[in-house]
């Protein structure tokens, strides 16, 4: 057997699109074991850990699997027997990994996946869009959104400190947005490997559970029914619902952390833009975040008292930091990049439209859907939407919602 | 800021392209974001390609709908998509083409061309009308915006060109910076 090859001297920086900022940041957390299957726009990101791989970079098994499902099922074998696992996908890729999906939370299974977003199938569609990682909102797994492509980095790397918490124990989506972070190409910094081992540090794994040929042990066996079974499995989903709750906290320790030890600070639940004096906000998740604050700024020069909410932290909803960030101002527009079916309205608006259900204030909220399959989401757009929000802080509240890309030519 | 738009067809390297410039400037201290438009890749289909640059930060991952310089690398993508929508007064154009100034269509806001006959050398060196890095030293010519010498050490940097490859592509590199024609087109100014 040939050796490995000598893994090349690693750079502090690199130029590259967002996929491979994600490989690099499974590189530098060095994973027991991968396993994907290409799907667009995932698919330079797994070119990218191949390469890494046969470069020597990447010490991890890679696993071969014929399809998503068994991707995921190939990793949750592994993850039960305590390795540290990671995988990516995208829409139909989501889709054909759903069951092992629902799986994975309930036992309590710390994956970290990158969900390349992408919106769904049909009209035939290729492109970014969120409406695959909205469509997953509320089955127990976590879901972080990044802004930028240093953020992806950066947000990996994180993932696996967040979701390995023992107060936590809960599968992670890294969600970076189809097309505008998957191929936008931006120098990226890299943080040392020792910086980031750690940071890290050694996995807390709980071995009493973890599978091992010398204890044989029955997982996941049938539980429910009455009496004593379904009381068995409320106190199941009790528990996961903690440590989604805690997940609130450990996200923010972690990105202070992150923080504190590699210089780059990253909002890790809510971020708020230039919300000191404003009369009105938009509300962003993902990287249209980057336009908006240019029309943030934009209508602040023109002496308008514009801010802007990001969302990091989209699951479990970070309700407390949103209440104190939307109650410092007099209307809301929320701008979502999929759609809710059911509500006529985009999903984060709905849990915009809870949170403020928390708070004594009345306050007007507008739902704004944009890129949708691809679509660009401009400072243009973004000027309209927060023109549209001061009127609703001056009365004029559309009923419906207001389609950002309807009429781009 | 600036604002470049790169058109092409599949399987020039348009994409490839303004990978390359990004890395260059990036070296260079700029800050860059490029991003290919979206659509499926097939080969001869007009692509086109975004890039931005700045000394300060960038936040927005947009499109590019108001470019400063447009850098064309296929002599007839012009004839399928409108190649100056949307470019600013003062404009640049980076053309390849074996045809004349005279022989072009240009509308009047832009003020420099760059015309190189990109396909020309191409097939000299690559015995194939891949234009992508011979563009880029016309448009290092044209616009004097990033050094001959950080496109080469970008070209060495970018995985899988080595060897061979590596140095067809340098060469493509110089004749395209030196076999380039740029015009100023004074008269448009005071019109």
């Amino acid at each position: 057997m040939s050796a490995l090859p000598q893994a090349k001297a690693r750079p502090h920086h690199v130029v590259c699109d967002g996929n491979e900022a994600a490989a690099w940041g499974v590189v530098l957390s060095r994973p027991d074991m991968v396993a994907v299957y290409p799907i667009t726009p995932q698919t330079s990101l797994v070119e990218a850990l191949a390469q890494f791989a046969a470069d020597g970079m990447l010490d991890a098994d890679m696993v071969e699997a014929e399809g998503e499902h068994s991707v995921l099922s190939v990793l949750q074998g592994a993850c039960l027997a305590g390795a540290r696992t990671y995988t990516a996908t995208s829409g139909p890729g989501l889709a054909f990994m759903f069951e092992p999906y629902l799986r994975a939370p309930g036992l309590r299974l710390p994956m970290v996946m990158s969900l390349v977003t992408r919106d769904t199938l049909s009209p035939q569609c290729v492109w970014g869009g969120h409406q695959d990682a909205m469509s997953v909102r509320e089955v127990g797994w976590l879901q972080l959104y990044c802004e930028s492509v240093q953020e992806i980095l950066d947000t990996v790397i994180m993932a696996f400190k967040i979701a390995e918490h023992r107060d936590v124990m809960l599968p992670i989506n890294v969600c970076h947005d189809g097309n505008y972070l998957s191929f936008g190409v931006c120098r990226v910094d890299l943080p040392e490997q020792a910086g980031v081992d750690a940071f890290l540090g050694k996995p807390d794994t709980n071995w009493h559970v973890a599978l091992d040929p010398d204890r044989p042990m029955g997982v996941d066996p049938l539980t429910g029914g009455g009496g004593p079974g379904g009381a068995l499995f409320t106190r199941y989903r009790k528990g996961h619902c903690r440590g989604m709750q805690n997940a609130l906290r450990v996200i923010d320790e972690v990105h202070a952390e992150f923080g504190a030890r590699f210089g780059r600070r990253h909002a890790g639940l809510i971020e708020e833009y230039r919300l000191e004096g404003a009369e009105y906000a938009i509300v962003t998740i993902g990287s249209m975040t980057g336009a908006a604050k240019d029309a943030v700024d934009e209508a602040r020069a023109r002496g308008e008292r514009a801010g802007l909410i990001k969302v990091k932290t989209y699951r479990p909803f970070p309700v407390q930091a949103m209440a104190q960030a939307i109650t410092k101002v007099g209307a809301v527009g929320v701008v979502d990049r999929s759609v809710s079916f059911g509500w006529n309205a985009g999903p984060l608006y709905q849990d915009v439209l809870g949170t403020l259900a928390t708070v004594p204030a009345r306050i007007p909220a507008v739902s704004f859907i944009g890129g949708l399959a691809g679509a660009d989401l401009t400072p243009a757009h973004f000027s309209r939407a927060l023109e549209t929000t001061a009127q609703a802080r001056a009365g004029a509240l559309p009923l419906a919602p207001v389609w950002l890309n309807e009429n781009d030519r | 800021m600036y604002e470049i738009r790169l058109h092409g067809r599949g399987g020039q390297g348009a994409v490839m392209a303004a990978n390359l410039l990004a890395r260059a400037l990036v070296e260079e201290g700029q800050h860059v974001v490029a991003i290919p438009s979206f659509g499926f890749e097939r080969r001869g289909a007009p692509v086109a390609a975004f890039l931005r640059f700045d000394a300060q930060p960038i936040r927005r991952m947009t499109n590019i709908y108001e470019p400063d310089c447009v850098v064309c690398i296929d002599p007839t993508v012009g004839r399928a998509v409108n190649i100056f929508d949307g470019l600013r007064e003062h404009g640049t154009l980076v053309q390849a083409s074996r045809r004349t100034l005279g022989e072009l269509q240009i509308p009047d806001r832009v003020a420099t061309v760059g015309l190189c006959d990109a396909v020309g050398i191409a097939l000299q060196i690559f015995r194939r009308p891949i234009t992508n890095t011979i563009m880029l030293g016309a448009f290092a010519r044209t616009t004097g915006l990033v050094p001959l010498e950080a496109l080469r050490s970008a070209l060495g940097e970018e995985g899988g060109l080595r060897d061979a490859a590596l140095d067809q592509n340098l060469e493509a590199l110089r004749r395209g910076y030196e076999e380039t024609a740029v015009h100023r087109l004074e008269r448009r100014a005071a019109a």
